[in-house]
């Protein structure tokens, strides 16, 4: 553990907040305190619910408790504390992290969005999608844009040639139109693993390219080399030559500029179910979460449907300050 | 040069036909088209359908229609929106104008800011200005746009004034105004979108405005010209700053794909009619007409913003020249 504390203070904060989300993503049944579709009908729009120390004579119901919320002008959605009942909170009860002793009187940590599900219950199951969707979807990027570009940089001439045509074909697409174009393809009728890695399929195929063709100026350089001329001159296969020399010599690189590639997956995803083309409804993504915000009426006066946005803002920046450090550790020329 | 020209010109046309093909194909993968939609509707006679499909001509095979397309397009047609029943280019110019103020306002916003604070940042490195700024700019390009934009409408709601209007590109009464009120409502409108276009940009730029300043200041050539004791602002301003040039150089060249492009989904958020959300209207209810003609504008834009921006590269920086492009 002696190099976890010499690293800067920001990325160990930004790693142990992708710990949280990916322990979201993981276990979203054990933490989420309630059924993330459950919609409790009379509290739609619930604001975040204030926690209350018990006093000594409750404590068998555990030590925090909130007062359930009542509707008292249903057109404005106006919520008071219910002081004649309480609701107790306890942990590692009925199967979840934390929840209420009764799932009938629930306690919205961050309210509760226009159908009376529980936000926060949401944005963990959301998890799912939001971060996966950047590692998925760089694995396959990533995986393509190496092989392509340490194959067409070893090869050289008019395959190389060729490959590189098509490369700049498919970077040359204006992008977030043709996500859009792509995005609309996907019918409506899927399931939520099915949209979700047929997102991910269009987003890869959107960035490979450019992936490939920064590889592709390495593997070439790479080529000149010694080590790999004597490679060949001592008879290795093409095939040995790639995987011994070309790849290993470009993977450190290709590994930073792919975490790096991760927040606009997670940003692209996000959009699309903004817009409502991506994930929907009723499965939780933090961008079609977010979709309530859309009209600000709704955020002004329940400002909590925001915290999905915070959600997605924090992934990015941990996700962008961890990428930020390892390329700073990798290349000796970045001055810092 | 001419030969450079000429063979990047000729380069454009593959790319061109490529990438209309994609995006041809891809909107042909979809279950159903345009029509599919009406035939639910009880009132039009599966007749009327039949005829719709043939004027279309959605019954012809992919390849068919795809030559069609691409015949006419090279005569500058471009069709007849589907869904508008108008001439995808006056469809196009119509909000273009939109979309093009927007963009060209919080690009100046963005260039403008940016590569200033980025060289006194670069030139201050390690004072608290510096780390006051580099922070915020990593923050705001960690902070997705979108998210940004939704808090600058809130903003506008919780200020409530009048001059800080809540989205949309004009007042409801925007008709009825002088030519004065009419400019005036529009800067109005445009204050919000341009803030958050130019803080998302405006981060990334200063921040590889500062890396770039900060590798050439320890650069040989900048020591000789401290020693031969220039004045410290001739240092910075002749022999650094141009020769951190050249990446921006190249930005700008993709920045003019983004003028038309680059705000749609801003514009999707704060309901701005521009071409965005004329495309998103257009991609969800499978106008191909419409949809081939922004994607045949914004990659012409995309490939002709290249070439300039390599021209002006060789204008600029006499490290460079054709032959190294060209083997590039």
């Amino acid at each position: 553990m002696a190099e976890w504390r010499t690293l800067p203070w920001i990325v160990r904060g930004s790693s142990l907040c992708l710990l949280v989300f990916y322990a979201f993503a993981v276990a979203s049944p054990w933490i989420a305190p309630y059924d993330p579709v459950r919609q409790y009908r009379d509290q739609p729009d619930c604001p975040p619910m204030a926690l209350h120390w018990t006093s000594g004579s409750e404590r068998q119901h555990g030590w925090l408790f909130a007062y359930p919320m009542k509707m008292v002008n249903p057109l404005a959605r106006t919520f008071v504390e219910d002081h004649s009942r309480k609701t107790y909170i306890r942990f590692f009860y009925r199967g979840h992290l934390f929840t209420t002793e009764s799932p009938d009187l629930p306690w919205f940590m961050f309210g509760s969005e226009g159908l009376g599900r529980d936000l926060f219950s949401r944005i963990v199951y959301g998890a799912r999608v939001s971060m996966f969707i950047g590692v998925v979807g760089v694995l396959i990027s990533f995986s393509l844009g190496l092989a392509v570009g340490t194959f067409s940089g070893y090869v050289g001439g008019t395959v190389d040639n060729l490959i590189m045509r098509w490369c700049e074909i498919e970077m040359s697409l204006p992008q977030f139109y043709f996500l859009l174009a792509l995005a609309a393809v996907i019918p409506s009728g899927l399931s939520t693993t099915v949209t979700f890695f047929l997102i991910v399929a269009i987003m890869a195929f959107i960035s490979w390219a450019g992936f490939a063709r920064v590889i592709r100026g390495m593997a070439a350089a790479v080529r000149t080399t010694p080590f790999v001329e004597a490679g060949r001159a001592l008879g290795a296969s093409r095939i040995r030559q790639l995987r011994r020399h070309i790849v290993p010599s470009v993977l450190g690189f290709a590994a930073v500029n792919a975490s790096l590639a991760i927040p606009g997956y997670i940003i692209g995803e996000s959009s699309l179910s903004l817009l409502g083309l991506g994930i929907q409804e009723p499965a939780a993504s933090w961008g079609n979460l977010l979709s309530q915000a859309m009209d600000p009426q709704n955020v002004l006066h329940y400002p909590w449907v925001l915290i999905p946005g915070i959600f997605i803002a924090l992934a990015v920046m941990s996700f962008n300050f961890i990428g930020d450090y390892l390329r700073d550790r990798l290349d000796p020329a970045v001055i810092r | 040069m001419v030969r450079f020209l000429c063979r990047r010109l000729l380069l454009m046309i593959p790319l061109i036909i490529g990438i209309t093909f994609i995006s041809f194909s891809a909107m042909s993968l979809v279950p159903g088209n345009f029509l599919t939609g009406l035939a639910m509707n009880p009132q039009i006679s599966p007749q009327v359908i039949r005829q719709m499909q043939a004027e279309f001509g959605l019954n012809e095979p992919l390849l068919r229609r795809y030559l069609n397309w691409l015949w006419q397009a090279i005569h500058l047609n471009l069709g007849v929106s589907l869904q508008y029943r108008v001439g995808v280019i006056t469809l196009i110019e119509s909000r273009a104008l939109n979309t093009l103020i927007l963009s060209v306002s919080s690009m100046v916003f963005t260039w403008l800011l940016a590569i200033p604070l980025g060289v006194v940042v670069a030139v201050k490195q390690n004072s608290i200005l510096d780390r006051v700024l580099s922070s915020m700019a990593f923050l705001g390009m960690s902070i997705p746009a979108f998210f940004l934009a939704f808090l600058a409408l809130d903003f506008a709601v919780w200020v409530n004034k009048p001059w800080l209007p809540v989205g949309g590109t004009f007042s409801p009464d925007y008709a009825n105004l002088g030519p004065w009120s009419k400019l005036a409502d529009r800067v109005d409108h445009l204050i919000l979108p341009v803030l958050v276009l130019g803080v998302a940009g405006m981060a990334s730029l200063m921040r590889l405005m500062r890396s770039q300043i900060l590798e050439i200041k320890r650069a040989d050539f900048v020591r000789t010209a401290r020693a031969k004791g220039l004045p410290e602002s001739l240092v910075i301003g002749k022999h650094v700053l141009r020769n951190a040039l050249n990446p921006f150089v190249t930005m700008a060249g993709y920045a003019l794909a983004d003028l038309l492009s680059g705000a749609a989904l801003i514009e999707a958020v704060m309901n701005l009619q521009g071409l965005g959300l004329l495309l998103l209207n257009a991609v969800q209810s499978l106008d191909v007409p419409l949809v081939m003609g922004s994607v045949l504008m914004g990659t012409v834009l995309l490939l002709v913003g290249n070439l300039l921006a390599d021209l002006a590269l060789v204008a600029v920086d006499p490290r460079v020249d054709f032959g190294s492009l060209a083997s590039q």
